[in-house]
């Protein structure tokens, strides 16, 4: 065999009171895909920011191409050829296409000759980018081509992908992957970290996965089945969602001819949008981030004030109700930003349990709070949907994201609300955490609630909704059942893929 | 009331004269908020450099080793803001206040056996002939360096951060931190330099006033003039050419007013005194309404958490 790409051995990295990373190993070959698999706070994001020179392993090495490789900052890394697409963006709004890629460049080449790289390339590899443009202008599937072509302009031999499907259509999708196959086939090395098991399978040769920063097992993912990786990735078994039996009753919540500018510049207004849920009945909407979906998410909760007639709830009129008055008809939301919107970052969990819960809790009788009961609320949240905190205590901002996002999903859900919209609810949570937030939606309306789940993950819309309807361009499809629709005819009525083509070479 | 006293070309050179110390400290504080950091105490370092440079000037007897000291000063007294707030990770705001009662305490300790004492004259450029053409020789070959190096740094700032790699690094880092730091770029590093010249304008930007404006040492005589700049760096939305329209546009204005008064127009004093500051507003208001905007980190504290 040849030497591998890159080899890992009994890589060690430990954070005060959590060891994140403990004696692992992996070994990736050339041209290959490997997936890198586990729940959050397995120690997935620590083991890549060490490949990538972000952090220094306490113990353990790394060789490439047979050699021993310790890279002291991200610069050294990319100088030995790895490459990385972040989960989170790490571009600059202000600044075009052709400067966010000069800065991610060691020696970059005159402007003009670097945006005629940047359109060979993106040519290339089926990825249209004008380099003029300014990133805050892009949408989400574009923001990534710029992430991608600006490591593929290094021609690495080891590219990072840090879930990079999570904000894409299927068919952005199709198009990532055949310009992932392409590269792998030109023999460059691909470690592919996401949460999508069913991605895995389709698109990786082998898989490691990792649990509480320990690797418990190797897997080729074509012969394994979701679930199987599932379980590995959890350590013991998967419940699917189920929904109970349960009946669609009465309109509860009725949108009629919504049409409302959206408050930011960059928003999207929505255009005559109407639709209907029912008691006991999950409505999902679908569709590519920026089409609108926060600016209903705010109409919805009651931030973005509309014109009378157009949200009502059991035949009351909605438009003079601000958030809290809404909260106490029972009409709750969880908008899709964690931290800044669902989330005071600065604030203790009992602080931002406070902060929705206080009115349906009664965490707060004449104006006096009350911390006791509201610690209480916290605690019953935490406990709830497992998160992992050393206390309610703890500010908002220093959990994880997936973590943060079960307590901002459990404090709504435990406020027993009879209309919930919830904007992206498992973003960034693992399959286990996931399932069983999925799990407490369909609880609710098998209670009687009335759900509006606006999120891009389609199979989790397919999964948990009774009806599913699209929003492009401000714009709702109207809701059709969910039983029968494919995936395919989804992605069709979601507008198809913005410009994207697929690979020709 | 007698216009005609006023010569229109003593008039504009003066207006040149007296826009130079707001827009060397403006130009420095552009450069620190373009990388991401709000420094409230330019006032401060101004004043500093004031007094540094005076002392320097008046005991070397040469104006140029004042003006070196004066921005050495600016740049030491930054360094302590830089230290609060890249190393300790204080408050900008509350430490850039900070820096400035501090540096107007200091200064007025430094200068306490100054007072009253006349410093060297700074000449003006040789430029020879130039300088005796009629209209445009007084009005722009009359001046001393201070006047040109100020240009030139204005100059310098445009095409640094429009042209180069170090402007765009810069840029970067006060656009998004966290995203400077992935790629691997010393945010702390980066912005503690920028730190350090925006010191060393202001501090440059003081002596001018101490040494060639005035020309003697007062306590508190920079008079919030550090406190325009910093205003006029805002209102000019971060541009460095906008700065310089806006800082002559101001220090064009007192100058004319102050004329006005001397020729007694029948206008209330207190309405001239004020026209510099709102015909500036107004300018640069009208001027920001496109679509720029402040740095995205500006003013945050970087901390970086891998």
């Amino acid at each position: 065999m040849n030497t591998p790409l890159l080899h890992l051995e009994g890589l060690t990295k430990a954070y005060p009171g959590v060891i994140a990373n403990d004696g692992v190993s992996l070994t990736i070959a050339s041209g290959e895909i490997h997936a890198l698999l586990g729940e959050n706070g397995a120690g997935k994001s620590t083991l890549v920011k060490m490949i990538y020179g972000l952090v220094k392993p306490d113990a353990g090495e790394m060789q490439m191409h047979g050699e021993a490789f310790a890279p002291v900052d991200p610069r050294a890394a990319r100088g030995a050829g790895v490459g990385m697409v972040f989960q989170h963006f790490s571009l600059f709004d202000a600044l075009s296409v052709a400067e966010n890629i000069a800065l991610g460049m060691e020696t970059p080449p005159p402007m003009r000759a670097l945006a005629d790289q940047i359109r060979a390339v993106s040519e290339t590899y089926g990825l249209p980018l004008s380099p003029d443009r300014v990133v805050g202008d892009l949408s989400a599937g574009e923001r990534q081509r710029v992430e991608i072509i600006r490591c593929l302009l290094q021609e690495p031999s080891l590219l990072i992908m840090d879930e990079p499907t999570s904000v894409l259509t299927p068919q952005e999708v199709d198009i990532l992957f055949e310009t992932l196959r392409k590269l792998s086939a030109e023999g460059t090395s691909i470690l592919y970290i996401s949460h999508k098991l069913e991605e895995i399978r389709a698109l990786c040769d082998a898989a490691t996965i990792l649990r509480g920063g320990k690797v418990v097992g190797h897997a080729v993912p074509r012969e394994r089945s979701a679930r199987d990786m599932a379980e590995m990735m959890v350590g013991s078994s998967l419940a699917t969602p189920k929904a109970r039996a349960h009946d669609v009753g009465n309109v509860k919540l009725a949108v009629e001819g919504l049409s409302i500018a959206s408050p930011s510049a960059f928003g999207m207004p929505l255009r005559d949008v109407s639709f209907e849920v029912h008691t006991g009945e999950v409505l999902g909407i679908g569709g590519v981030a920026g089409n609108g979906q926060d600016e209903l998410l705010s109409v919805l909760s009651g931030e973005l004030p509309c014109a009378v007639g157009m949200v009502t709830c059991d035949g009351r009129d909605l438009a003079r109700d601000g958030p809290d008055a809404r909260r106490i008809l029972g009409v709750l939301a969880a908008p899709e930003e964690r931290l800044g919107h669902a989330a005071a970052p600065n604030m203790s969990l009992t602080e931002n349990a406070m902060l929705t819960g206080a009115a349906r809790e009664g965490l707060a009788s004449r104006g006096l709070l009350n911390w006791t009961k509201t610690r209480a609320f916290a605690e019953r949240i935490i406990a709830e949907f497992d998160v992992r905190t050393p206390g309610p205590e703890n500010a908002a901002r220093s959990l994880s994201g997936g973590n943060l996002q079960k307590f901002v999903i459990g404090r709504e859900v435990l406020q027993r609300p009879e209309v919930l919209v919830v904007n992206q609810p498992t973003w960034g949570v693992d399959a286990a955490a996931a399932a069983s937030i999925r799990q407490a939606l369909l609880d609710l309306a098998a209670g009687g609630a009335a759900l509006v789940v606006i999120s891009q993950d389609l199979d989790e819309l397919m999964e948990i909704s009774d009806r599913f309807a699209a929003l492009n361009e401000g714009r709702l499809s109207a809701p059709v059942p969910t039983a029968g629709l494919d995936v395919e005819q989804i992605g069709l009525m979601l507008g198809g893929a913005h410009g994207m083509e697929v690979a020709h070479v | 009331m007698d216009l005609s006293a006023i010569n229109p070309i003593l008039l504009i050179a003066a207006m040149i004269a007296a826009a130079t110390p707001i827009l060397l400290a403006a130009i420095g504080e552009l450069v620190v908020e373009r990388a991401g950091v709000l420094n409230l105490g330019v006032e401060g370092m101004m004043i500093t450099g004031a007094v540094c440079g005076f002392i320097i000037a008046v005991n070397t007897g040469s104006p140029a080793l004042g003006f070196i000291a004066a921005a050495v000063g600016g740049a030491v007294l930054s360094l302590l803001f830089a230290f609060l707030t890249q190393v300790a990770l204080a408050n900008q705001v509350a430490s850039g206040l900070a820096l400035t009662l501090f540096g107007l305490g200091l200064s007025a300790l430094m200068g306490q056996s100054y007072v009253g004492i006349k410093p060297p004259r700074t000449e003006a450029t040789p430029l020879g002939a130039l300088a005796d053409i009629p209209v445009i020789g007084p009005i722009v070959f009359g001046h001393d360096l201070l006047v040109y190096l100020g240009l030139a740094i204005v100059a310098g700032t445009w095409a640094t951060l429009t042209f180069t790699r170090a402007g765009l690094v810069l840029r970067a880092v006060g656009e998004n931190h966290d995203a400077a730091h992935a790629l691997g770029y010393k945010v702390k590093r980066i912005r503690t330099a920028a730190i350090m010249f925006g010191g060393a304008c202001a501090g440059l930007g003081g002596a001018y006033i101490s040494l060639v404006r005035v020309p003697q040492w007062t306590e508190g005589m920079t008079a919030g003039v550090g406190w325009i700049a910093l205003a006029l760096v805002v209102f000019a939305s971060w541009k460095p050419w906008r700065v310089l329209l806006g800082a002559y546009l101001f220090g064009g204005i007192t100058q004319l007013q102050l004329n006005l008064q001397g020729a007694g127009v029948a206008i209330p004093v207190e309405y001239l005194a004020m026209s510099p500051y709102i015909v500036t507003i107004i300018v640069l208001v009208i001027l920001s309404a496109d679509k720029s905007r402040a740095p995205g980190s500006l003013g945050r504290t970087f901390h970086a958490s891998s």
